[in-house]
């Protein structure tokens, strides 16, 4: 897993061993990287070589060079972001309209050369507050996780593996919400259609390399001006269409980086749904590596 | 209640009123100070369904903690940090207590490619990566009358510098003010037939609790490999006991006034001794995709084993757990435990782990509720004797959330240092609401 945004987790209450396990789990499924990011994701997994994924030259794949070629493009639009630091608030929906929110904050440096790193705070439900979750991404390996547990003040080194659990009960994955590395994916691109507020679109499928993934492809919606993404369909392993993400209010920061302020993930299966709202993006901000240690992440707050 | 337990809970109302009336709410920017207030209360209830075994006990006990977090940053980003504690409980005075988990003010910055953080205060600090026990964990005193899964720990006052970098981290503390271990009282369940009366404490040296105490610990990330090499030198954190024959009955003759709850029955007592000993500890893990393997040992030397004789001893967990992610396609994550606990004293051992297999089971059902529950089972592979253990967690609100516990403890030997809590299997409820 690669990547950088993510978390999870809880507040756990004293030496209950339980619920610290709890904890794990949910912070697993929160990790990193969130889909809107192919804007930023491309910055946290960071530029890796592109050029490893040959490019098909004959015209028979056309389609497949021009799908990856968008992919790159949008990468290396996101790269030299350098550092934020952003409030992101999930509100759970179930079938009856129950509502039910969290509330995590997010820190994401981007490394040279290798995969960013990611710390998420829980703030909301508040049993889980002051929980965090550091993750150092990789570009060729899994990625190093440490969760914290502010009632034993334990700092737990966690599995990666986790795919395809819940992010803190929302119907976003852990996959979902990693990074999407360009090297993860082979591409297609399908045609030219509008999407968004009515702007000019590209349609690519991207399907997913791993085995494990939970999805067999996806389609991804992205403006032509700035290769924003707008809209995300999930095909499960059966083909049957899932989810749907949809994004908005995208607002530019340092005269170059888009970020989107709302994403909407709908599960056509269950009739649940989250709304995920970004808040105070901050560019550019004092956070160094000693924000992503895990001496530091005693510390957060 | 006795007047013991109102002094404290005056002294615990002292500090909440404190902290309350700051002139700053909760979670806000005064001038340059980020200040935020937040905490926990939580009303509990334990039942004994079986047969209490000495005078006093009864089989319910409720009560309820409070503990409330005070947090102050200012912008060079010194942080103060106060978390006071302080539980009731009806049935046993010695288990209502205060304490004071945190107050320590926290610097830090960077050094050279690292960073070096300073805490001065009473903090708290965990070492370990095993579930069964805590056993390399040593900075803390255990705050047993909590629960007798000896892993709630109690503040300690403490210089502590740490120093990071690319080759790893060094942590060095300096103690002094050694805690008192915790223990119930006449009227509590999980106590032996003999009471421990705190307040005959023995302590090996000659400064009492003021011995400084000193510990370090290097650790580090390699890969797939997270580990790290401790060392203690100081006031033991288990005593040893002493048993003396007169000393409960003057204690009576000054508590008279208190109908009940006394802590010092009549007849024997037990007092603590705390030794100087020396540990060196050693925790590893390994995280290789589901699988985490597991590692804590020590050596101990300086402290007295079951019979009273000063035994240098080696003791060892070794185990791991695996998860299987997204059981059966649902969002639900089950992981399975298993640790083999080992101490090198064998039958004079003073605690549970002799020679012992943990095994657990871990549902999480990732769900709205963060919905999660734990069985175990700590098998004597000697004897015969199993301990049970049930946990179970789930939000109800996003300020409300329930914890369910359950012990059990069966098949206990007669010559078994815990025979006396053979009837002390209990359930217990608590409701916790999160400020």
């Amino acid at each position: 897993m690669k990547t950088d945004q993510p978390m999870r987790p809880s507040r756990v209450r004293p030496a209950r061993r339980l619920r610290a396990a709890g904890f794990c789990l949910l912070a697993m499924f929160i990790l990193p990287g969130m889909p809107s990011q192919e804007a930023w994701a491309g910055g946290p997994g960071g530029p890796a070589d592109p050029a490893d994924q040959s490019d098909p030259g004959g015209p028979a794949d056309t389609s497949a060079a021009k799908g990856l070629q968008i992919a790159r493009d949008a990468r290396s639009q996101d790269e030299g972001f350098g550092n934020f630091s952003a409030g992101m608030t999930m509100v759970l929906r179930n079938k009856k309209g129950q509502e039910s929110v969290r509330e995590v904050g997010v820190k994401v440096l981007e490394a040279a050369d290798d995969g960013n790193k990611s710390l998420f705070v829980f703030d909301q439900p508040r049993d889980a507050r002051g929980t965090a979750l550091l993750i150092h991404g990789h570009k060729d390996r899994p990625d190093d996780q440490w969760l914290y547990l502010p009632a034993l003040k334990r700092v737990k080194r966690i599995s990666s593996s986790n795919r395809s659990g819940s992010f803190m009960g929302s119907e976003f994955t852990y996959e979902d919400m990693t990074v999407q590395e360009v090297e993860k994916y082979t591409y297609r691109y399908l045609r030219d259609e509008p999407c968004g507020d009515d702007l000019d679109c590209v349609v690519t499928e991207r399907i997913p390399v791993e085995k494990g993934s939970v999805y067999r492809r996806q389609l991804v919606w992205r403006d032509k001006s700035a290769l924003r993404v707008w809209k995300v369909e999930y095909y499960d392993r059966k083909d049957a269409h899932l989810k749907t993400l949809t994004l908005g209010e995208y607002r530019q920061y340092l005269d170059r980086y888009w970020r989107a302020g709302s994403m909407a993930m709908v599960n056509h299966l269950t009739g649940k749904s989250t709304d995920l709202v970004w808040t105070d993006y901050q560019f550019g901000t004092d956070i160094d590596d000693r924000d992503f240690t895990r001496t530091g992440l005693r510390r957060v707050r | 209640m006795t007047s013991r337990a109102l002094v404290r809970l005056l002294w615990f109302g002292v500090c909440l009123i404190g902290v309350a009336v700051h002139p700053v709410a909760s979670r806000g920017q005064a001038g340059n100070y980020y200040i935020d207030l937040s905490g926990r209360f939580a009303a509990e209830s334990r039942w004994f369904p079986q047969t209490a075994l000495f005078q006093g006990q009864g089989s319910h006990a409720s009560g309820f903690v409070v503990e409330p977090n005070l947090y102050l940053e200012d912008e060079a980003g010194r942080i103060l940090n106060v978390t006071p504690w302080f539980r009731y409980d009806s049935a046993d005075d010695r288990r209502t207590h205060f304490d004071l988990r945190e107050a320590y003010l926290l610097l830090s910055g960077a050094a050279g490619n690292g960073e070096w953080e300073l805490r001065l205060g009473v903090d708290r600090v965990f070492w370990g990566v095993v579930e069964s026990r805590h056993l390399v964990d040593i900075v803390n005193q255990i705050d047993l009358v909590e629960h007798p899964d000896e892993k709630t720990r109690m503040g300690q006052p403490m210089a502590y510098v740490t120093w990071s970098s690319d080759w790893g981290v060094v942590e060095l503390l300096g103690m002094s003010w050694h805690r008192k271990r915790t223990f119930p009282g006449s009227d509590g369940r999980l106590r032996a037939s003999v009471v421990v009366d705190n307040d005959l404490v023995e302590y090996e040296s000659s400064s009492g609790k003021w011995h400084p105490d000193f510990a370090a610990r290097y650790s580090h990330t390699l890969g797939l490999l997270d580990f790290g090499a401790s060392v203690f030198d100081g006031t033991a954190r288990e005593p040893s006991f002493g048993l003396c024959f007169d000393c409960g009955a003057p204690r009576v003759a000054s508590d008279l006034r208190g109908s009940s709850g006394s802590s010092g029955p009549p007849g024997p007592v037990l007092y603590p001794i705390y030794n100087l000993i020396r540990q060196f500890g050693l925790d590893a893990q390994w995280t290789t995709g589901s699988l985490l393997l597991k590692l804590e040992a020590i050596r101990r030397s300086g402290a007295r084993n079951l019979a009273g004789e000063e035994e240098t001893f080696n003791a060892f967990v070794l185990g791991g757990e695996y998860t299987f992610f997204s059981l059966w396609n649902t969002d639900a994550d089950l992981t399975l435990f298993a640790e083999w606990d080992r101490d090198g004293r064998g039958r004079r051992a003073t605690n549970f782990y002799e020679n012992d297999l943990f095994a657990a089971l871990r549902l999480m059902l990732n769900d709205v509720q963060g919905t999660e529950m734990t069985v175990s089972v700590l098998h004597d592979l000697d004897k015969r004797q199993r301990i049970y253990g049930l946990e179970l967690a789930r939000r109800l609100s996003d300020a409300f959330s329930l914890d369910l516990g359950a012990v059990a403890i069966t098949n206990i030997d007669r010559e078994d240092l815990y025979y006396d809590l053979r009837q002390d299997g209990f359930v217990q409820l608590g409701i916790n609401y999160h400020f």
